[in-house]
């Protein structure tokens, strides 16, 4: 339940019947047939006060049933499109499950516990909606290993940011090239509910048809990441879309970016958020500007919380994640309550800017990289004495991945061309493709510290 | 090597190690029906950046950002013209 101690659909519906519609690439449905109607076949009560995997590849769905379970089941788990199979029985564990939400491409491994079809349309049904529980709604973002993070969160901090602001004068029409089962697309998804309706996007589409699909919607909103954003101005295909607000988060933008779209959208309103799974929404940035202004940091009873500590910076606010999940899980939240979000900034005239993540998660395109994961794949080569992964700096996706690689006997190794070769193939054999090093250089030494540690950039 | 024609064998040899089949380049080619992905470009302007010495996505001034193979060779060309 939010803030006011209502469920999603209790608060969608509070000013009476939603007008909304939510559309999927194949199918759309009506807010208002919610009033009577369901996508889980009628089997909703089975759900009741049930940690649910909410397993489902479809987006449309998912949606459709994050709706209906939010005040009923007792814990709804978000599975990512993408989450590797291997993982499940860990995140099961961890979020204590025993019911699963599936569609026909649900793999046998997620369909637990009480395991109910959904679909990605409203057939009627007779029960009446009643939420009982407060649900945690449970995001996951890939961890050092690669394994999945469960981070717990709620309606009421979910939409924190939310509460503060007017309901529009006129009904938006909302996109977004992510996910909304990851945190960036939640935030637009539930948004979208408390405003009017939402074009979902769908991962096997076309950029260029995907925003076809959303000026013929007539969207006035529309989210995504810099490398989202990137890839539609290279495909030429902007003007499909003319929205009023264009929203960019989940990676740093850079000036190019920014500048891009200001020209592909002259009169719109362009804005950087800064967010986190963890942190919740800390800012949103109108100027066009890369970087933030300096005096939201420290702003005294601001409703978010900035604090910059040994370069880092640091969010408290009622958005932030309760915890992690798990046994052994990481702190998540310091005592005070702020939640460090590695994210280093250095202020120069008056502004803050990122200047990468601290402890050298990569972040590639959205999606995150962690040195190590890459570096053991490296270091299994038996010519390889040691081995130093790191992010460079990309117009394109943000960063990308570069390894510095030094010899166990170089005289005794096959030559540089060889070694490269080999080393990117074993890398593309078990890693996914942003994780493999798009340049590989082979260096005489890497600096260790007086602890023994590989010296990284930024740790 | 002249600037086009190390774009171009760096295209190449990126569709290559992407796995990608890349469509004929010629200048009128539309980046998005290329063949290639945001990875395959990434690889291919940091690559560039080596082997020219410039990143014209990251100049001072505004960037149009390229659609065509064409526009892609000209931001090349005429940076720092």
């Amino acid at each position: 339940m939010a803030s006011d101690g209502l469920s999603l659909w209790e608060s969608i519906s509070l000013r009476g019947v939603p007008a909304g519609r939510l559309q999927g690439r194949g199918a759309a449905v009506a807010l208002a047939d919610f009033a009577r109607g369901s996508a889980l076949g009628g089997r909703l009560e089975e759900l009741r006060g049930r940690s649910v995997l909410v397993a489902v590849r479809d987006q449309l769905t998912a949606a459709l049933a994050l709706i209906e379970l939010d005040g009923v089941a007792s814990r709804m788990v978000l599975c990512t499109p993408d989450l590797a199979t291997q993982y499940l029985p860990q995140v099961i564990r961890d979020a204590e499950v025993d019911a699963s939400v599936c569609d026909a491409l649900t793999v046998p491994e997620a369909r637990v516990g009480v395991s109910v079809s959904a679909q990605p349309r409203l057939a009627s049904a007779t029960s009446t909606r009643r939420a009982s529980v407060r649900s945690d709604w449970i995001l996951l973002t890939s961890g050092t290993t690669g394994a999945p993070k469960l981070v717990l969160h709620d309606l009421a901090s979910l939409t924190a940011v939310l509460a503060g602001e007017s309901p529009p004068k006129a009904p938006l029409t909302w996109s977004t090239f992510y996910d909304i089962r990851r945190y960036g697309g939640l935030q637009i998804f539930l948004r979208a509910l408390h405003a009017g309706s939402l074009v979902l996007s769908d991962r096997d589409e076309e950029v260029s048809d995907f925003l076809r699909r959303a000026g013929q919607a007539g969207i006035t909103h529309i989210s995504g990441t810099p490398s989202h954003w990137r890839k539609a101005l290279m495909s030429g295909v902007t003007s499909r879309i003319n929205p009023q607000y264009v929203r960019l988060s989940g990676e740093i933008p850079d000036q190019a970016v920014l500048d891009g779209l200001r020209t592909a959208y002259p009169d719109a309103i362009l804005a950087h958020a800064f967010a986190s799974t963890e942190a919740g929404v800390a800012f949103e940035v109108r100027d066009g500007r890369a970087g933030f202004p300096e005096d939201l940091v420290g702003a005294p009873h601001a409703q978010v919380e900035l604090r910059v500590q040994d370069e880092t910076l640091q969010i408290r606010s009622a958005g932030t994640a309760t915890c992690y999940l798990g046994a052994d899980a990481p702190v998540l939240k310091r005592a005070d309550g702020f939640v460090d979000t590695g994210d280093r900034v250095e202020g120069r005239e008056g502004r803050y800017y990122f200047m990468g993540r601290r402890g050298g998660v990569i972040n590639v395109g959205g999606l995150k990289v962690h040195p190590e994961e890459v570096e053991a794949v490296i270091n299994a080569h038996p010519a390889v004495r040691m081995s130093l992964v790191k992010a460079r700096r990309n117009p394109i996706t943000g960063a990308v991945v570069t390894a510095e690689v030094v010899l166990k006997e170089p005289a005794a190794a096959p030559d540089t061309a060889t070694m490269v070769r080999e080393l990117t193939e074993s890398c593309k054999r078990v890693l996914a493709p942003h994780k493999v090093p798009a340049m590989i250089r082979v260096v005489p030494s890497l600096e260790v510290s007086a602890s023994g540690k590989l010296v990284r950039p930024n740790a | 090597m002249s600037v086009r024609s190390t774009i171009t064998s760096q295209f190449q040899q990126v569709a290559v190690e992407q796995e990608r089949t890349l469509a004929p380049l010629d200048d009128e080619l539309k980046l998005v029906e290329s063949g290639l992905d945001s990875l395959s470009f990434a690889i291919i302007v940091a690559r560039l950046e080596d082997a020219l010495g410039i990143d014209p996505f990251n100049a001072a001034e505004a960037v149009e950002f390229p659609v065509t193979f064409g526009d892609f060779v000209r931001l090349y060309e005429n940076f720092g013209k």
